[in-house]
């Protein structure tokens, strides 16, 4: 019976959209409290799939009861609980956030109708088992998003989310032709049937062709360097939940997840491949890092630093080592908690001295306690300073990059952290230390819900090393990394677990 | 062979279009475009010689038909497509609206 | 005539007043029949937003207004997907989400395959009323110059 909690995922926010798309403009306040409702619900359920999970191992859930590969399966295994926690517990303390935040916009319950929207599109791409559903659910939320990112329809969202609207189909495009041209090559869409078709041999300058498309579309998704120029418009101009939504989860659901899944389960990853991820990897560390240097804008900066942090999680992921796995994808947990951090506190910043330019603010430490002591832990955690726990998974993949001989990526991911310090000292000593100005001596710290927030992150920060304690650890990252080592055996495993 | 290479051909032409062409409208014009060949690319793979049309009917058994799956699919990508098209065109007008302009060479308060 | 002034000519306004009733039969047609020939939902569904879009075309905006305003149109879209999902989460209480569970009678007959036409009309709601305000909104904007250019 506990097969049951897959649809969920999806049926429970896609069901409170609609319901707040047909209700909420009628009552004031049905929409806070609905989508409070559901997301409080799928951060639980999400939660509890993790003990679910530790005690039957693989489910598989046959939509209608068709058996694949015949019919649409949805699949959990340890990289999708992982997952699944990343995104639901992020999405409810973003919804108690907006509930005081969305207050300055007009039509609370449209924002509200898309954030679930989009929170049942990335949960959606994780829980697929076919190759055609998580591009389905891959729209949905990319949809969802442009049209966030446009919200509040002044000059710079507008452009902004038209070049993030026109990128962002160009590499959909991109990932239905590779899509076309697999099908063509193993007449399934059923991503354990796919890789047991492709494993037999037989045509691989197709596979390789339909790696680059995969590799261009979902790249793309996940801001990784050669694709990245929508990412420093978008995040910025989108309000700053979405900011927070798109940064924490979005890119690494659309993009790493799929990249983990489709590589490392389906395709099969040779050499070649997994040196373009790690040579793709540091780019992004490098040339985000430095970008964000000279930034003047909190969110922009924000958002180059993004760009660099996903690339130590694709750098991570790309060394293929079990110790390297591990560290990419615990590096993606770390940075989705304190990326909506750093981005709700430029949130709160901005709610009460309505600017995002660093050189206006300053000494903003007095009269915001709460937001400038969370964004100290978010700094602190993102440069890598023990004992929070940016610093763990920082170290595991410069461990992991020395332990597979690979010594020049390991010397530039010191380098960059150290930029990463650099950086991030720049917007502490700017915006919350220093002497406070004159005009802004009457701003006051941001209400109930922003602070909860802003506070159960900033906790979450602290916890976040002990997901390295050995009980916890088999369970939740253990699982996860052994789910995308298995490989080609993620086909066998789900097979046994159909019949 | 040739009409899988004529699809690709029109797929870079959509490209082309959103990459080199100045005017919002025309960018959209070249996400439809690229869409379509996409579509078209996908249907295609599913005929096979000589098959006719994948509907069943009471009065005749048949047995040769082309692969319905692709067509299936194909009406998914379609509606993804049309629901794209309508939001980037809604943006495009307010864009107008608040620059006065649809040329993207002078669309650029953002930088840097 | 101060009709003529509003709209398209008065040739386009007779030759609506007499095919837009058939343009929606025909759409609902095409749904109803949409488990037993090509069709379905989506299709149907386009295909009745476009009564009423002609009417809007060819009449203007107030009097497509007063067949169907956005407020319906919306509480439409909204019904539409509410009965969809409502429909996909009955299964689950038979055994699995999507499940079809009411009797698939004979093949070829209207009244067959059980939730199948169902879902056709769900859908059919939610394009239907989706499209036709997709078109109202951007129809609505009027483009004026924006004096301040950045």
């Amino acid at each position: 019976m506990t097969r049951i909690l897959l649809p969920l995922f999806v049926v429970i926010p896609l069901g409170a959209a609609f319901l707040n798309s047909l209700i909420g403009k009628r009552i004031k306040g049905f929409s806070d409290v609905l989508s409070a409702i559901a997301t409080c619900a799928l951060a639980c359920i999400s939660i509890y799939s993790v003990f679910i999970f530790k005690d039957t191992g693989l489910i598989v859930y046959k939509v209608g009861g068709w058996i694949p590969p015949m019919g649409i399966a949805m699949v959990m295994d340890g990289l999708t609980v992982f997952m699944l926690v990343t995104v639901n517990l992020v999405a409810f303390l973003i919804s108690i956030y907006s509930i005081s935040y969305m207050e300055k916009y007009t039509e609370k319950w449209i924002f509200y109708c898309l954030f679930l929207l989009m929170v049942a599109g990335m949960n959606g791409v994780i829980i697929s088992g076919d190759l055609f559903n998580l591009y389905v659910f891959l729209e949905i939320a990319a949809i969802a998003s442009y049209a966030l990112v446009a919200f509040g329809t002044e000059h710079e969202e507008l452009e902004a989310a038209f070049k993030y609207a026109v990128m962002g189909t160009v590499a959909s495009s991109f990932i239905l032709l590779g899509i076309a041209f697999l099908y063509s090559v193993t007449s399934t869409l059923n991503m354990a049937d796919m890789s047991l078709e492709i494993a037999k041999g037989g045509s691989p300058r197709i596979i390789m062709l339909v790696s680059v498309f995969f590799l261009m579309g979902f790249g793309l998704k996940s801001a990784l360097v050669p694709f990245h120029a929508w990412l420093p418009d978008a995040h910025p101009s989108a309000p700053a939940p979405i900011s927070a939504m798109l940064s924490g989860v979005l890119i690494k659901s659309l993009g790493i997840y799929a990249i983990a899944r489709v590589f490392f389960n389906v395709l099969g990853t040779s050499p070649q491949v997994l040196s373009a991820l790690m040579i793709l990897g540091v780019l992004s560390l490098i040339i985000g890092g430095c970008l964000a240097l000279g930034q003047w804008d909190f969110k922009r900066l924000l958002a180059y630093s993004s760009i660099s942090q996903i690339g130590y999680v694709m750098l991570g992921i790309g060394l293929g080592t079990p110790l390297g796995i591990m560290g990419g994808l615990f590096h993606l947990f770390n940075h989705s908690i304190f990326k909506s951090l750093l981005f709700l506190n430029s949130g709160a910043v901005e709610y009460a001295t309505g600017t995002r330019d660093l050189q206006k603010m300053g000494g903003l430490r007095e009269k915001m306690p709460v937001t400038s002591s969370t964004s100290l832990i978010g700094s602190m955690s993102i440069a890598g300073i023990p004992p929070f726990n940016g610093f763990w998974s920082k170290l595991i993949i410069i461990a992991a990059c020395v332990q597979a001989h690979h010594f020049a990526y390991a010397v530039w991911a010191v380098l960059i952290s150290l930029l990463t310090l650099a950086y991030f000292m720049k917007v502490q000593r700017y915006a919350f230390f220093g002497e406070l100005k004159e005009r802004l001596s009457h701003i006051k710290e941001c209400p109930f819900f922003m602070k909860f927030s802003m506070i159960s992150l900033a906790v979450l920060c602290l916890a976040g090393g002990l997901l390295l304690l050995p009980g916890v650890f088999d369970s939740f990252l253990g699982a996860a990394s052994d789910a995308v080592l298995a490989g080609k055996d993620y086909a066998n495993v789900v097979f046994v677990a159909i019949r | 062979m040739t009409v899988y290479f004529l699809c690709l051909v029109l797929f870079c032409i959509g490209l082309y279009c959103i990459v080199r062409k100045r005017n919002l409208i025309k960018i959209i014009i070249g996400i439809a475009i690229m869409e379509y060949s996409v579509n078209l690319f996908f249907i295609l793979i599913g005929y096979k010689i000589g098959g006719r049309a994948p509907i069943h009917s009471s009065d005749q058994t048949i047995l040769n038909m082309v692969d319905p799956l692709p067509q299936a699919l194909v009406l998914t990508a379609i509606v993804i497509g049309l629901a794209v098209t309508a939001l980037i065109a809604a943006i495009a007008i307010r864009v107008y609206e608040k620059y006065g302009t649809f040329d993207i060479t002078k669309i650029r308060k953002l930088k840097g | 005539m101060k009709e003529q002034q509003k709209g398209m000519t008065i040739i386009v306004k007779t030759i609506t007043r007499l095919t837009v009733g058939l343009i929606l039969l025909f759409g609902i047609y095409i749904v109803a029949n949409g488990h037993i020939s090509p069709g379905g939902g989506f299709a149907g569904g386009v295909i009745i937003a476009l009564s009423f879009i002609h009417i809007m075309l060819a009449f203007g905006k107030e009097d497509a207004f007063k067949k169907m305003n956005q407020g319906v149109a919306s509480f439409f879209e909204s019904i539409g997907a509410i009965i969809f999902i409502t429909l996909a989460s009955l299964g689950i209480a038979g055994g699995y989400f999507f499940l079809n569970f009411l009797s698939k009678g004979e093949p070829f007959k209207l009244f067959s395959s059980g939730l199948i036409p169902l879902y056709n009309i769900a859908i059919s709601f939610k394009v239907g009323a989706g499209l036709f305000i997709i078109v109202v909104i951007l129809m609505l904007f009027k483009i004026t110059k924006e004096d301040e250019k950045k």
